[in-house]
């Protein structure tokens, strides 16, 4: 489990507006091995979504070198970037990023269009397997706008594992999500980790990096605190124990009626 | 990216915006609806044109008596100036790049048969007459020189008079009677209808011209006389030998304007021939204005795509789409909707071009090379005008399109 996924070091990203430099980044190094499930906190405008662009071949930095999975990433062409992202990564993001007017199953299958290692053949099946892994097996025609927000994110979660992606990358996933349904979708990511795929989650809700089993904090473009969560909740768990509270609660509504 | 996904994702976000795809294309269906019509119309009036000409006879010469020089006026044929024998014989004999004259005495009679009567034209004319004018006959024969030259009483019928003198039986061998004089009919003429100025060429009887002459005017002056050059090519070197031996013929050698008028009538055709063929080329022309403002209107249309659908393009992009499948997407979809709109105008235009023959009574009809035309143009229509808002949108920087609002 020693296999690094992820290596950058000396990661800056410098935006330049007109006389002024905005440092998102201001030297960023990190491993990242196979498995792990990294939550990465911070406060609005620290820099995590940059970070997580970056990582996510979406944006290139200014300075400093990247390695996913073996691959030597900066330097990278617009094209090469693009098959990157298609062969080994999925996005997940707090505004779902679904086609509108395009049903779940169309949506999901999505990446495999764009492969060009010719590794798919039965696309749409492949689409419909992933939606019923994140449970939405009976929704596959249902277009975005006929989805609850929680479904949604399901939808965008089943479109990025479908490629079979090495890594899993999230930004504030949960940020558009009640608590329940930001629990749930956690549960989610913690079984897909459990099967191998390697997890990566923004977020600014310390509930949420508690699901972690490790968190860094980003503060003003630099990773301040890297630590190990000694025992990470489980969110299944929690999830059940909602379920068990909610039932008790209506049992005891009953009874008072009664 | 395969190519039947790609159609499915063009098709798709075609059907999405019924209404605007369909605003789009009109101005393509109705470019390439306009050009079908204007090169249908153009093309029918030019094969019109063309038929007429094929009517009018081999390279053919037409000699008339009298001056249509300054003035206009032909006063000559009513004095002295006229053609004669001599006249049809001297060309006949000194020219050398005609391959066929014949005089033509024209008078007008009454045909005479057991059934009924009929007033038609008689034409005197020689054996040359029918390759003059390309003309053949259906049944029986033509007179031969021998019975030009023996003056017999034989007559060759045009379809009219056949129609309407022995509509069930095959006149060859009857008698009929032009006027007082016995005739032995020999011969049918082929059907022609009738000429663009409405005249019918089949209600003629031809005879030797010596016969016409001898029984029937009374006249030893002709009304023109015919002549065939050999190839077009000669068609001008050969009326200017023409004029040459009629001058001499007349006695003109020392001076004096022409008594006679040597026209070319395959020439004024094919002048309005030509003439349509540039009209037909102006319309179509005019017409394909449309089509181009019917591209830049689907410019117009997949700019404003583009712009709107800046996030599926970072989605696409974030998923794995290369410059160039975004780039493609966009181009089949304006090619799509423009080759759409072709093959609609191409249906419009054929029904248009249908009704407004028959409306009008004119005759039109569309070269299959015009089809295809239409139908490349209109997609290349699609390419040209998609292809710079497809450009744009596969320029556009992942992140920067995903943020778009
Ligand atoms: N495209 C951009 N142009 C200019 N500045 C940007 C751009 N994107 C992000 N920034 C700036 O970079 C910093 C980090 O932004 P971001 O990574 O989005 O923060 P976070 O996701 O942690 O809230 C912020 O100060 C933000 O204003
Ligand atoms: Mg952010």
């Amino acid at each position: 489990m020693s296999t690094p996924v992820i290596e950058i070091s000396g990661v800056k990203k410098i935006y330049r507006m007109g006389e002024t430099e905005v440092f998102a980044l201001r030297g960023v190094d990190l491993t990242v091995t196979a498995g792990e499930l990294l939550a990465v906190m911070g406060s609005s405008g620290s820099g995590k979504s940059t970070l997580m662009n970056i990582l996510g071949c979406l944006d290139i930095p200014t300075a400093g070198s990247y390695v996913l999975d073996g691959i030597r990433v900066d330097g990278m062409s617009r094209n090469d970037l693009a098959d990157l992202r298609n062969r080994k990564l999925g996005f997940v993001f707090q505004g779902f990023n679904l086609l509108p007017r395009t049903s779940a199953v169309e949506n999901v299958e999505l990446p495999l269009l764009y492969d060009r290692t010719a590794r798919w053949t039965n696309t749409r099946q492949l689409a419909a397997e992933a939606l019923e892994r994140v449970g939405l097996g009976a929704r596959l025609e249902h277009q975005p706008s006929e989805l609850s927000g929680g479904q949604q994110q399901r939808v965008a979660i089943a479109r990025a594992l479908v490629t079979q992606p090495t890594l899993l990358l999230a930004d504030e996933p949960t940020g558009n999500l009640d608590s329940r349904t930001s629990i749930e979708v956690m549960a989610l990511f913690q079984a897909l980790n459990e099967q191998g795929i390697t997890v990566i989650i923004v977020t600014h809700e310390p509930d949420i990096a508690q699901y972690a089993h490790r968190v860094i904090e980003v503060r003003d473009g630099r990773i301040m605190k890297d630590h190990a969560v000694a025992a990470p909740r489980s969110a299944a768990d929690d999830v059940a124990r909602l379920d068990a509270e909610a039932a008790e609660l209506a049992a005891g509504v009953t009874k008072e009626a009664a | 990216m395969k190519t039947k996904s790609l159609l499915t994702m063009a098709g798709g976000s075609i059907l999405k915006n019924k209404m605007r795809t369909m605003l789009t294309m009109l101005g393509i269906v109705i470019g390439v609806g306009a050009v079908i019509v204007m090169v249908a119309v153009g093309n029918g009036a030019q094969t019109q044109i063309e038929a007429q000409i094929k009517n009018l006879g081999t390279n053919l010469i037409v000699i008339t008596p009298g001056s249509t020089a300054a003035g206009g006026a032909s006063q000559g044929a009513q004095t002295f100036n006229r053609l004669t024998i001599a006249d049809a014989d001297k060309i006949k004999s000194d020219a050398t790049l005609l391959s066929a004259v014949s005089p033509v005495i024209v008078t007008r009679t009454q045909v005479i048969t057991g059934k009924g009567n009929w007033r038609t034209e008689i034409n005197g004319v020689s054996t040359d007459y029918l390759t003059i004018r390309d003309w053949n006959v259906t049944s029986g024969s033509l007179f031969s020189d021998d019975d030009v030259n023996a003056k017999r009483k034989v007559a060759v019928l045009g379809a009219t008079i056949v129609k309407n003198l022995f509509p069930d039986t095959d006149p060859v061998g009857s008698q009929i009677q032009l006027g007082h004089v016995p005739f032995t009919v020999i011969g049918v003429l082929d059907a022609k209808g009738q000429t663009s100025s409405g005249v019918d060429q089949d209600d003629v009887v031809l005879v030797p011209y010596t016969t016409a002459q001898d029984r029937l005017s009374g006249m030893t002056f002709l009304g023109q006389i015919l002549a065939s050059a050999q190839s077009p090519n000669d068609m001008v070197a050969a009326q200017e030998e023409i004029r040459g031996i009629m001058r001499e013929s007349h006695g003109l050698l020392g001076g004096g304007a022409d008594d006679f008028t040597v026209r070319d009538q395959t020439a004024i055709a094919q002048a309005a021939t030509s003439t349509t063929s540039v009209m037909t080329g102006l319309l179509a022309a005019i017409a394909s204005i449309s089509l181009v403002v019917g591209g830049i209107g689907i410019m117009n249309i997949m700019l404003v795509s583009v712009t709107e659908r800046t996030r599926e393009i970072g989605i696409r992009m974030a998923v794995g789409a290369r410059g160039s499948d975004v780039l493609t997407q966009f181009l089949v979809e304006s090619v799509v909707m423009s080759l759409l709109g072709g093959v609609v105008g191409l249906a419009i235009g054929f029904g248009g071009a249908a009704i407004l023959g028959h409306v009008m009574g004119w005759s039109t009809s569309t070269p299959l090379i015009a089809v295809f035309v239409a139908v490349g143009f209109s997609a290349a229509v699609g390419v040209f005008f998609g292809f710079y808002p497809a450009k744009k949108a596969a320029a556009l920087d992942p992140i920067q399109a995903l943020r778009y609002e």
